[in-house]
């Protein structure tokens, strides 16, 4: 029995895991900079921002949703947090101190607007997060009157620059958010009725929940995740601009997708969403290191993300004789 | 044994799964303009003999002849072609096209590379007269009811030449005045000559409409028999491969107590009539009717499924504010709804998921699901309502359908409740699974719980209920106590509210 269930278990997460260790093999062999300390601390770096959002990604796909405006969203939490900051009336480490919290709760409110609306009028979550996409790109704009802001204090830009244990502090914050919410996933009430929801949400309601309570609070954990990502962000480049995290939402949904979780909801891990986003982040530094142009990588990374939901339908099939068997 | 008389002979016919025997060494002979009828207990092996028959499944062992030839459909589209159409249970249809481009999707009739819609219709209005349904053929399918689209299907087999006709439990969602008239359809073709294989859980239809009787038991044929010289008992017997004592068990000790829930003057969302109705502690309480006549949604707007206009709920005395599902649980009321697979269970997810998610505060500690305990009481549940399932990690979808049914009843009984609500709860599973569920149902009866049951299978009613309240056209048209159970006066009740209709 425990024979068979870590088989399955294997089955469910090693797949992914695999192909990530043999992309690091090849890359190994191949690139002769790609193993070294400092590349290896490049790439903790480069996966940290989009695992937080792919993270928040991961709670509104795992209902069969979908959140588009998480690129601007982010942009718009860096602005906010990045005139609180800069702000000359503020004690540094009081700035500090609310510029995060200012981020967190900006982009929780972008969440819960894009959840209420979504459940309130039963709306599909893409069309009400294209919106947000735009509402809070503009938002951005608008208040920064589309300046970047730098300048951030000196304990700040020194906290970016730190490493723990010898890895990167925004890796650390990464690593940490996905363990959190894992747990909660997988052994919480919230996490069970996520779930439970994604797979038959009448049945649940019916069983005496309020599923519309667990949908918006997967919209607002979403959204403040990229608060957090918009803070790892500051850190890790030390200015705030209206204009970035464009396309983040398709990476994050990247991620999300190479790791297995299913686009109608119900099925799916955080692990997973981690290896998805590492996957596309070796991707990414490897070719680069290979001597590969952007456009080119571009189209690898596509690519890869075909073969890997291709490669998930069968693994499904697999898994599915594996549950009938039982 | 000529080949002249039998249309289809099957021979040894075996299919194997990993682990598990569908059919063993299967033996069937379907005569000629028979109208042959199948039944078994769930699990028996009848749905794995459709799929053989219709190319789906392609068996291990064994040989079929068609009219005399070898028969070894690969595909669907090969029993088509041999003119072996089926109508399944789950019906195929897609709701947004109309009747008539359902009815001829496989074979629309052309004009120069375009649908001849004239053809289409004309030909869609007589198959629609063939199965007395009086709708447009241009009726989208997203309108009809179940009883329609499964005439629908009957419609969309015989449409095309058909010979062999196989019918998977077509009455399943019907109502009795359905039925009789899906009967006529059928003695109809039977007089065209075509051969009829009918599925079905209804005992007493066999001996309405069937030639000879085939019993499946553990993918076996447990014997072939006229109908004229065989009885329902001795049906049973061949199914469960022992004999049963009685059909619904009554227990006449237990007697009803004090009023427990009261409904008054409920209207549910749109509906003019108000409906008022008590149950007492202890007490079985039948609701009859026809399908549609207002059941299902009674019973959905006292639990707060569905927005009611008014209507007061009280509980043991208390009156209970119920907006939501949430409402009625909380306060002890629980409905097990009509269609399990939709509504009742989340299929892709284990027993233990499914039985928890009534009161997972039980299974909690600091807002953390505690595995053990979890586990320790679906394991409990599992053996105590003796659901067959090799592990409570096994995904629900995978059971069978009796057995699913009885998960919907283990995870109500998982949160200690006071009123249960039970909406067709023996629909589409087979005579052993009803009479451990009727058991059930006067295990919770005899612990002082109010019972509400709404059944289409209205001798099941007379045979288990203390009283029967009747549903027609959106009210209640009467009532009957036990004592005096009378099944046609019951019926004319359940057509009454339609009657007063027709005469305004």
């Amino acid at each position: 029995m425990n024979a068979r269930k870590i088989t399955y278990l294997l089955l469910r997460e090693a797949g992914i895991g695999v192909a990530l260790v043999l992309i690091c093999v090849v890359f190994i062999f191949a690139a002769p900079h790609f193993a070294s300390y400092r590349n290896m601390m490049n790439i903790f770096t480069q996966i940290s921002i989009n695992t937080v959002i792919a993270v928040g990604m991961t709670f509104v796909i795992l209902l069969g949703g979908i959140d588009l405006s998480v690129g601007s969203v982010l942009a718009l939490c860096t602005i906010v947090a990045g005139l609180t900051i800069t702000s000359e009336a503020l004690p540094a480490g009081l700035a500090i101190t609310l510029a995060v919290f200012a981020s967190l709760v900006v982009g929780a409110l972008c969440g819960l607007f894009n959840g209420f609306v979504s459940e309130r009028w039963r709306i599909h979550s893409f069309v009400v997060t294209l919106g947000m996409l735009n509402i809070a790109r503009g938002a951005a704009l608008q208040i920064s009157d589309s300046r970047t802001l730098f300048g951030f204090p000196e304990a700040f830009s020194n906290l970016g620059a730190q490493t723990v244990f010898g890895l990167p502090v925004i890796f650390i914050m990464a690593m940490t958010l996905v363990i959190i919410c894992s747990i909660i996933l997988n052994r919480s009430v919230f996490g069970r009725m996520i779930y439970a929801i994604g797979n038959n949400e009448e049945a649940v309601r019916l069983s005496g929940h309020n599923t519309i309570v667990y949908k918006i609070s997967a919209y607002v954990i979403c959204g403040g995740c990229v608060g957090i990502a918009g803070i790892m962000y500051m850190l890790r480049l030390n200015m705030a601009s209206p204009i970035l995290g464009v396309g983040f939402e398709l990476n994050a949904i990247a991620a999300v997708v190479i790791g297995g979780t299913s686009m109608m909801g119900g099925k799916g891990s955080l692990i997973g969403t981690f290896l998805g986003a590492s996957i596309i982040g070796v991707l990414n530094n490897g070719l680069l290191l290979l001597g590969m142009g952007d456009f080119a990588r571009q189209i690898v990374t596509g690519l890869i993300i075909v073969a890997a939901v291709v490669i998930d339908t069968y693994r499904n099939k697999v898994l599915l004789k594996f549950q009938e068997n039982d | 044994m000529n080949s002249n008389e039998n249309i289809l002979e099957l021979r040894g016919i075996t299919k194997k799964f990993p682990g598990v025997i569908a059919l063993k060494n299967v033996d069937l002979n379907i005569r000629n303009g028979e109208v042959h009828v199948l039944v078994g207990e769930n699990g028996a092996g009848k749905s794995s003999l459709i799929k053989v028959l219709c190319g789906i499944y392609t068996p291990e062992e064994g040989e079929m002849t068609y009219r005399g030839k070898v028969y070894t459909p690969r595909t669907p589209f090969d029993a088509i072609e041999a003119g072996v159409r089926v109508v399944y249970q789950e019906f195929n249809l897609l709701s947004y096209l109309s009747v008539a481009e359902n009815i001829f999707f496989d074979n629309l009739p052309r004009k120069g590379g375009f649908v001849d819609f004239k053809t289409l219709y004309r030909k869609t209005e007589e198959l629609l007269n063939v199965v007395g349904l009086n709708i447009s053929p241009k009726t989208p399918v997203e309108l009809l009811g179940v009883a329609q689209m499964q005439l629908i299907e009957i419609a969309k087999a015989i449409s095309s030449k058909s010979e062999l006709l196989i019918l998977d439990e077509p009455t399943a969602t019907l109502s009795s005045k359905e039925i009789s008239m899906l009967f006529g359809i059928i003695s109809r073709l039977k007089s065209e000559g075509v051969t009829i294989i009918y599925i079905s859980h209804h005992l007493q239809e066999v001996f309405e409409i069937g030639d000879r009787i085939s019993v499946l038991r553990n993918g076996e044929n447990a014997g072939t028999h006229s109908t004229s010289n065989i009885s329902i008992p001795q049906i049973v017997k061949m199914m469960v491969g022992k004999s049963m004592d009685e059909e619904y068990p009554f227990r006449a000790e237990i007697k009803p107590g004090e009023t427990i829930l009261s409904v008054k003057n409920l209207r549910c969302k749109g509906k003019p009539s108000p409906i008022s109705f008590e149950v007492r502690k202890g007490e079985l309480l039948g609701v009859a009717g026809l399908v549609g006549s207002g059941r299902t949604d009674a019973m959905r707007a006292i639990f707060g499924a569905d927005s009611r206009d008014s209507g007061e709920i009280i509980l043991n005395g208390k009156t209970l504010t119920i907006n939501k599902p949430k409402d009625a649980v909380q306060n002890g009321i629980c409905l097990l709804t009509e269609d399990r697979k939709t509504q009742g269970l989340i299929l892709e997810m284990p027993c233990y998921v499914n039985v928890t998610l009534t009161d997972l505060q039980a299974v909690t500690q600091y807002g953390f699901i505690n595995n053990d305990i979890e586990r320790k009481a679906t394991d409990k549940l599992v053996n105590e309502l003796a659901i067959k399932t090799p592990s409570i990690d096994q995904w629900v979808g995978n059971l069978s359908g009796g057995n699913q049914q009885k998960m919907v009843l283990a995870k109500w009984l998982f949160r200690e409740t006071d009123v249960l609500i039970f909406d067709e709860p023996t629909r589409g599973i087979d005579v052993g699974a009803k009479y451990e569920i009727y058991l059930l149902l006067w295990k919770l009866a005899a612990a002082g719980k109010g019972i509400i049951i709404v059944s289409s299978d209205l001798p099941e009613m007379l045979g288990i209920c203390h009283r029967i309240i009747v549903f027609s056209d959106g009210i209640i048209t009467g009532e009957a106590v036990r004592e005096n159970f009378d099944q046609e006066e019951i019926l004319t009740m359940a057509y009454e509210g339609y009657m007063q209709e027709d005469t305004v």
